[in-house]
């Protein structure tokens, strides 16, 4: 199989460009790169075909050695419409970067950033459970306030609540809990 | 004249819907409608097929009658017809739910009169590519289902949306134009794409060629399926877009990629030549994907991150390439597409209810709404692999044909997988304990809405009515329903298990494949020379036939 140099050559000139731009920040230059790749890529595809040949038309006095293998050319026709749609829509997400953030560059995900800049603490985990566990919020009010709660239905101070929560404490009135008569 | 001749139905019906429902963009109630239908009728013959193809064998069909190896072949055998199945399934939920939420929100979040047409076109590609014979045709289904997954990323064009998707076209690309440089080496190299006759005629290839033009393949789709370390860019894309487009996703596009990489490693280039390296990249995806997700706060990232990871069980699978592990390995697709998608769906609900998904801001969700704790807890626990769910079974499935192989690569695969299986507990523990069972006030910038409806019993209906509109009750019927097809993927794992083996058994032996494409005289050539059929090829077929 010989192949065309000159078309190697540019395709080998056109992956190098193509690599080279798609490793740039800018999006425009990203998006000359991909297409620049697509299109090395075809030329690559047209060069599997092997010998230029005559139009892959029947005519029963041509051998058939002398055709042009269609099939690449069918495959590049497709690939060609692909990076077609696929440059267009490229087009259409650079310009609403650029109307919402007006630069031309990838943006960092902020939330990739938030995770790198957690500190190894976690206060859900990490953090010393405290003393008070009740259920009665005494740490959210001062000491000397006094606030009632409801027990049931019953009013009953927040302070004397949470001590009848403590360990050890002097609730043992046999009335059942809740409060009820 | 078979059923399975009307199989390019699968993907000309939907394509035929999204004419259809363009065409209607005025019309939301006649979209919805068409498109719900168009999927039904769709699942129907997907289940048509797969039972005819268990009963009649692997079949092929000619688009056009021309005959293969010239023209293309669509190929129904056992795997594609259960990948078809299960992944319709699934988007027939993930479309139910979004009309749900389209109904509820308007057009505000995501302009539904698009979504239909291009969802449609999506899973159009979604089925050319499990059901193509043709390898140029499999870059056009890949082509069909990313472009539409494009418009899908960036639905809206929200500031977020456009940088996520902005990394998510360009790998995309990239990956394409791989993949398609690879076709065109094999295409130089063997003068054929139909995936059959590309079966015979590589292995006539020296090893060096053959190497060359599977690593090209695999590095193409490793892309495609995020396996490590080719997988930085999924949990970067997949979080910020809509709930039921990450949940589609995430479910089904990086399966497609496993399929591909199934079919390559079992048709086009058989016996182990790269199945150590396929191991290492097996755990490593396991061990750094849920490494990651321990690391993250918002629950979205972190099932990305649990994605990724799972996605190692499969390749650890396909790695081991027994009968065994192979359809462990088809086994854990089916329940993974199913579980992963239905925990993205109770995540956007978790959203709803919460007013976001990050563990900092959500909490006592347990409390306020009941039925979400359930449905987030089935398929968590399932993802997780505790015993009875079908995550345990297909993890087992794997882990034996890993002790099986009994190479010191295996266990270590062994052992990776059962600590990535613990480490998927921790992180799915760690979400439920924050989201669901701490108190409000306790999280570190509770939601208003959290706080706005305190759970006691005076206000208990206020909780009650902010549920109803909150969560409407198609989205967290499709959830629901789909949260049951999981659980009866379990309560069925006998039955799927057989398919599964016996889907394994048909693609390492190749000849029913071929024969379907190729006609019953070709030739079915042996495993290539370079890869001796080891102990491993052999303690499959003995296992095999045991079953």
């Amino acid at each position: 199989m010989s192949v065309n140099l000159t078309l190697l050559t540019v395709m080998g000139a056109l992956y190098a460009c193509g690599i080279y731009l798609i490793l740039e920040r800018s999006l425009t230059r990203v998006l000359l790169g991909l297409m620049l790749l697509a299109n090395a890529t075809n030329l690559l595809i047209l060069a599997t075909g092997g010998y230029a040949g005559l139009a892959p038309i029947f005519d029963k006095d041509t051998p058939a050695g002398d055709y042009n293998d269609p099939l690449p050319q069918a495959l590049i026709l497709t690939s060609i419409v692909i990076s077609f749609a696929v440059t267009a829509f490229m087009l259409g997400i650079i310009y609403r970067t650029w109307v919402l953030a007006r630069q031309d560059e990838i943006q960092d995900d902020a939330e990739d950033r938030r995770v790198a800049e957690t500190p190894s603490f976690d206060a859900e985990d990490d953090s010393v459970i405290p003393v008070e566990t009740s259920e009665f919020p005494l740490a959210m009010v001062g000491p000397d306030e006094a606030v009632t709660i409801m027990s049931g239905d019953r009013p009953v101070r927040a302070d004397k609540a949470a001590a009848e929560e403590q360990p050890g404490s002097l609730n043992v009135d046999p009335r059942p809990e809740g409060g009820e008569e | 004249m078979n059923i399975t001749s009307f199989a390019p139905l699968a993907v000309v019906l939907p394509i035929l819907g999204a004419a259809l429902t363009f065409l209607l963009i005025h019309y939301p109630r006649a979209q919805r409608a068409i498109s719900i239908a168009i999927l039904s009728l769709t699942l129907l013959l997907e289940c048509w097929l797969l039972a005819s193809v268990w009963e009649g064998g692997t079949a092929a069909v000619d688009i056009g009658g021309w005959l293969p190896p010239w023209g293309i072949v669509l190929v129904v055998d056992q795997f594609s017809s259960l990948m078809l199945v299960v992944s319709s399934t699934v988007s027939l939920a993930v479309l139910i739910y979004a009309t749900g939420q389209g109904m509820a929100d308007g057009d505000r979040d995501a302009p539904v009169s698009i979504f239909h047409p291009t969802y449609l076109i999506l899973v159009a590609g979604v089925s050319n590519a499990f059901l193509t014979g043709d390898l140029f045709n499999l870059y056009v289904g890949f082509e069909i289902l990313l472009t539409a997954s494009y418009v899908l990323i960036t639905l809206g064009g929200t500031g977020p949306r456009i940088r996520a998707g902005v990394t998510y076209v360009v790998v995309s690309v990239v990956s394409s134009v791989l993949f398609l440089i690879a076709i065109a080496m094999i295409y130089g190299a063997t003068g054929t794409i139909n995936m059959a006759d590309l079966a015979i005629k590589l292995g006539d290839l020296d090893q060096g060629t053959r190497t060359l033009l599977h690593v090209m393949l695999l590095v193409a789709f490793g892309i495609k399926a995020a396996i490590f370390p080719l997988s930085f860019w999924l949990p970067d894309s997949y979080p910020t877009a809509p709930a039921p487009v990450t949940a589609v996703f995430a479910g089904l596009l990086t399966k497609v990629g496993v399929y591909a990489m199934v079919r390559t490693e079992t048709l086009l280039f058989p016996g182990d030549a790269l199945n150590a390296p396929l191991m290492v990249a097996a755990l490593l995806t396991m061990v750094v994907g849920i490494l990651g997700a321990l690391a993250q706060s918002d629950i979205k990232r972190l099932l990305s991150f649990t994605l990724v990871s799972h996605i190692g069980y499969m390749v650890f699978g396909l790695a081991v390439s027994t009968v065994a592990g192979l359809g462990a390995a088809v086994f854990y697709v089916a329940h993974h597409i199913t579980i992963q998608t239905s925990l993205f769906l109770v995540t956007g609900l978790i959203e709803r209810r919460g007013g976001s998904s990050s563990m900092d801001r959500v909490a006592g969700l347990a409390k306020l709404s009941p039925v979400l704790g359930v449905l987030f807890f089935i398929p968590a626990m399932n993802l997780a692999g505790i015993p009875p769910f079908s995550g345990f079974l297909g993890k087992l499935g794997l882990l034996q044909a890993g002790v099986e192989l009994g190479t010191p690569l295996a266990y270590a695969l062994v052992i990776g997988g059962v600590l990535t299986s613990l480490l998927t507990l921790l992180a799915i523990a760690r979400v439920w304990n924050r989201a669901f069972w701490r108190k409000p006030e306790d999280a570190e910038h509770p939601d208003p809405v959290l706080l706005a409806a305190p759970a006691d019993s005076a206000t208990g209906d206020r909780a009650g009515k902010t549920n109803v509109t909150l969560l409407p009750r198609t989205m967290v019927g499709s959830t629901l329903g789909l949260v049951a097809f999981g659980v009866a993927l379990t309560v069925f794992a006998g039955p799927l298990f057989r398919v599964a083996d016996q889907s394994a058994e048909e693609m390492l032996d190749r000849s029913p494949y071929i024969h379907a494409v190729l006609g019953e005289d070709a030739p079915v050539p042996p495993v290539p020379p370079a890869a001796q059929p080891g102990p491993r090829q052999q303690q499959g077929q003995s296992q095999g036939g045991g079953k």
